[in-house]
C-alpha cells in the first residue's frame, strides 16, 4: 500500500500484460469513435433515407454499415447507441461507487449495531428482484434515461458496499486508526483520510468490472423495451431491433451486437488486468 | 495544585460471551504537572487498558467505571471534554511505530494535519512547524523526510515521528505506552533519552508504561507496579529500587539481569503464572506465587495503604 511507488508499480505490471493493453487501446478507440461520430460521418442518427432502407453495408455507399429497416444509418446509430450505453455504464458505476463506498466505509468503521442494521438493509435490497425493481420505478416515474442511471446505480452499490465494509473491518483493526483517534481526528475525518484511501485497490477493480455489467444490464432492459426509447438508441435497443430482421438483413443485428460484444470483452479483459496489476502480496 | 491527570477508582471490564473480564480493578493514580510517572507490570496486568480507557480508545465490548480527570475536568465518558484535549493537550504514543502511521500519507501531511485540525493552522505553516518538530526529535534531513512515506523510515525513526506528532500541540501530558518494546536495545536507549529531553524542554508530564523496570528506572520519578489489574506498590523510583516493599516488586527487581553479575548464573525468573483474568478474587492475587504468603493472604485481599514512603497492597510487606 504505497502511494507513489504503488501506482507506478501497478502501471508497470498492467503494461506488461498484452491482453490488457490491447483491450485498453481497443476500448479507447471505441470510446473515441463514439464521441467523435458526428464529425466522422455526416449522416444523422434520426434521418430516414427511404431510398436506401435496409441497405447492405459497403464502403461505396454513404452508409458504411448499411441502414436499418427505416433507412437510418447504422454506423451513426450504433455509435450513438454505444455513447448512450457507455454513459449509462459510467454514470451508474459512479453513483454506485459513491454510495457504496461511503455506505460500506461507515458501516464497517462504526461496526456493532450500526453495522448490523446497515448491512441488513443491504441484504433486503439485494433480495429484491432487480428487473421488477426497475419496472416498478419506470411505471411510477415514467421512462427517462436519468431514471435508468439512478435505478441501476441504486442497485449496483450493494455489492460495492459489501466489499468496502469487509475491507474497512480489517483496516479499522490496524493501529494507525487507533493512533489517528488518539491524535484527535474525528470519525468522519478518519473515514475519509485514513480508511477510504486504503480500500482504493479493490474498489477500482470492482468499479471497472461493474461498468460492463451495467452496460449489459442496460442492454437487457432496453431489449425488453424498458430502457432507452425511440428515436434514441442504446446498443440494447439496436440489438432488439436487429433481432426482428435477423433473417432478411442480418447486419442490423450483427453490427450493434458485435460492437457490444467487443466493448464488453475489452472492459472485462481490462478489468481483469487491472485486478492482477493491483493485487500486491500483503507486506 | 490541580493534578494533570487524576484517576480514581477506575475499573475496566470486557464482556466476553457470558463472562465479564476485569482488566483494571479500582485503580487510582495521580500525575502532577511536569511529573514523570512509571507504570510497570506484566502483560495482562491492565496497565495499557487503564490508559486506553482514559483516552477513550476502548473497544466497544469494554466498559469503564470510575473517574478520570484531566486538568480538573472529567473526561471519562464525557465525549465533548475528551475531544477538546485528546491529541492536543493529552496525547499518547503506542507500542508499535511500524503500524501506527497511516501508510499512504506523507509524514509531513500526517504531522501537519494534527496542527490544522487542532490549532486551525494553515497547511503551509503547519508543514513548516512539522519540519521544525522533526528537527527537535533529532530526525536528520527533516526537510526531505517530510515528503517520505512511513515505509521509508526505520522503526526508531517512526517512533520519533510519533513522538513529534504527539508534541505538536504542546501537550501537558504524554502517555507513552511501551514506546520502546518494538525497537532494538540501542534504539530503545535513544528513544528514552529523547523522551527525557523533550519532557524537560516542554515541561510536560509523562506517563511511561512498560513491562520492563529498567526502561522506566532512569526516567520516572514515581513508579507504580501493577499486578492483576491493581496497583500493588507505588513509590518514589529510588525508594522502590532500594527498598521494594511488595514481594512482587522484590521478585521483579531480582529478575533484572546485571552486567556485573556472575557469568554463568541462570537468569532469575518468577515461578508460576499470573491469575487468569476473569476470576473474581477474594484473596491476594499474588498469593500463589508469593514466598511470604500466609493464611491471611488467601482469605483477605490487601488494600493499597501508605506504609513509610511508599503505598503497598500487602499484608506482610518487606521491611525497609
Amino acid at each position: 500500500m504505497k502511494a507513489r511507488g504503488f501506482v507506478g508499480d501497478a502501471a508497470r505490471r498492467l503494461s506488461s500484460n498484452p491482453a490488457a493493453v490491447v483491450a485498453l487501446y481497443l476500448m479507447s478507440a471505441i470510446i473515441a469513435l463514439a464521441l467523435l461520430a458526428p464529425w466522422i460521418n455526416p449522416n444523422s442518427a434520426e434521418t430516414l433515407d427511404w431510398a436506401h432502407a435496409a441497405a447492405r453495408p459497403g464502403m461505396q455507399s454513404a452508409h458504411w454499415f448499411g441502414t436499418d429497416r427505416l433507412g437510418r444509418d447504422l454506423f451513426v446509430r450504433t455509435l450513438a447507441g454505444a455513447r448512450m450505453s457507455i454513459a449509462i455504464g459510467l454514470m451508474a458505476s459512479l453513483i454506485s461507487l459513491f454510495v457504496g463506498v461511503s455506505y460500506g466505509a461507515i458501516a464497517g468503521y462504526f461496526g456493532g449495531r450500526a453495522d448490523q442494521v446497515m448491512m441488513r438493509i443491504v441484504e433486503i435490497l439485494s433480495g429484491l428482484p432487480l428487473v421488477f425493481f426497475v419496472i416498478f420505478l419506470t411505471v411510477i416515474f415514467g421512462r427517462s434515461e436519468y431514471l435508468l442511471f439512478l435505478s441501476i446505480g441504486a442497485v449496483g452499490w450493494l455489492t460495492m458496499a459489501r466489499i468496502v465494509r469487509g475491507q474497512t473491518l480489517s483496516i479499522r483493526q490496524q493501529e494507525f486508526i487507533e493512533a489517528a483517534v488518539a491524535s484527535g481526528a474525528s470519525s468522519s475525518r478518519i473515514i475519509a483520510r485514513h480508511v477510504i484511501p486504503n480500500v482504493v485497490g479493490p474498489v477500482v477493480v470492482y468499479a471497472t468490472l461493474m461498468v460492463p455489467q451495467i452496460i449489459l444490464f442496460e442492454s437487457f432492459l432496453s431489449f425488453l423495451g424498458l430502457g432507452i426509447q425511440e428515436p434514441g438508441a442504446s446498443l440494447g435497443t439496436l440489438v432488439a431491433e436487429g433481432v426482428g430482421e435477423m433473417e432478411t438483413a442480418p447486419w442490423i443485428l450483427v453490427v450493434p451486437g458485435g460492437f457490444l460484444a467487443v466493448l464488453l470483452l475489452c472492459l472485462n479483459i481490462f478489468g481483469d488486468g487491472l485486478r492482477d496489476a493491483l493485487d500486491v502480496k500483503e507486506t | 495544585m490541580i493534578p494533570t491527570l487524576q484517576i480514581e477508582a477506575l475499573s475496566v471490564g470486557f464482556s466476553q460471551r457470558d463472562a465479564m473480564i476485569q482488566a483494571v480493578d479500582q485503580v487510582s493514580l495521580r500525575v502532577a504537572p511536569g511529573e514523570c510517572v512509571g507504570i510497570v507490570g506484566e502483560s495482562g496486568s491492565g496497565k495499557t487498558q487503564m490508559f486506553m480507557a482514559a483516552m477513550g480508545l476502548l473497544p466497544s465490548n469494554a466498559s469503564a467505571t470510575g473517574s478520570v480527570r484531566f486538568e480538573g475536568k472529567e473526561i471519562l465518558a464525557v465525549n465533548s471534554a475528551l475531544k477538546r484535549v485528546r491529541g492536543s493537550k493529552l496525547t499518547m504514543i503506542f507500542q508499535d511505530p511500524m503500524t501506527s502511521l497511516t501508510p499512504h500519507l506523507q509524514i509531513g501531511t500526517q504531522l501537519a494535519e494534527v496542527l490544522v485540525h487542532h490549532n486551525g493552522a494553515s497547511w503551509g505553516e503547519a508543514r513548516i512547524m512539522a519540519g521544525r518538530m522533526l528537527d527537535r526529535v533529532q530526525i536528520p534531513e527533516s526537510k526531505r523526510r517530510l515528503h517520505e512515506y512511513p515505509y521509508e523510515l526505520s522503526g526508531g525513526m517512526r517512533q520519533r515521528v510519533m513522538i513529534a506528532m504527539s508534541l505538536l500541540c504542546r501537550p501537558s501530558l504524554l502517555i507513552a505506552d511501551e514506546p520502546t518494546t518494538a525497537l532494538d536495545v540501542t534504539v530503545q536507549a535513544q528513544i528514552i533519552e529523547l523522551l527525557r529531553a523533550v519532557r524537560e524542554e516542554f515541561g510536560m508530564a509523562l506517563v511511561l508504561v512498560s513491562h520492563d523496570l529498567s526502561v522506566v528506572a532512569g526516567l520516572a520519578q514515581r513508579i507504580n507496579v501493577m499486578y492483576a489489574g491493581r496497583i500493588v506498590e507505588s513509590a518514589p523510583a529510588e525508594e522502590l529500587f532500594r527498598h521494594p516493599r511488595h514481594p512482587y516488586t522484590a521478585a521483579l527487581l531480582k529478575c533484572i539481569p546485571s552486567v556485573s553479575g556472575q557469568r554463568r548464573a541462570r537468569l532469575q525468573t518468577l515461578d508460576g503464572q499470573p491469575p487468569r483474568t476473569g476470576e473474581k478474587l477474594e484473596a491476594c492475587a499474588f498469593a500463589p506465587r508469593c514466598p511470604r504468603s500466609a493464611e491471611r493472604c488467601r482469605i483477605e485481599r490487601p488494600q493499597l495503604k501508605a506504609k513509610a514512603a511508599s503505598d503497598v497492597a500487602c499484608h506482610f510487606p518487606e521491611r525497609s
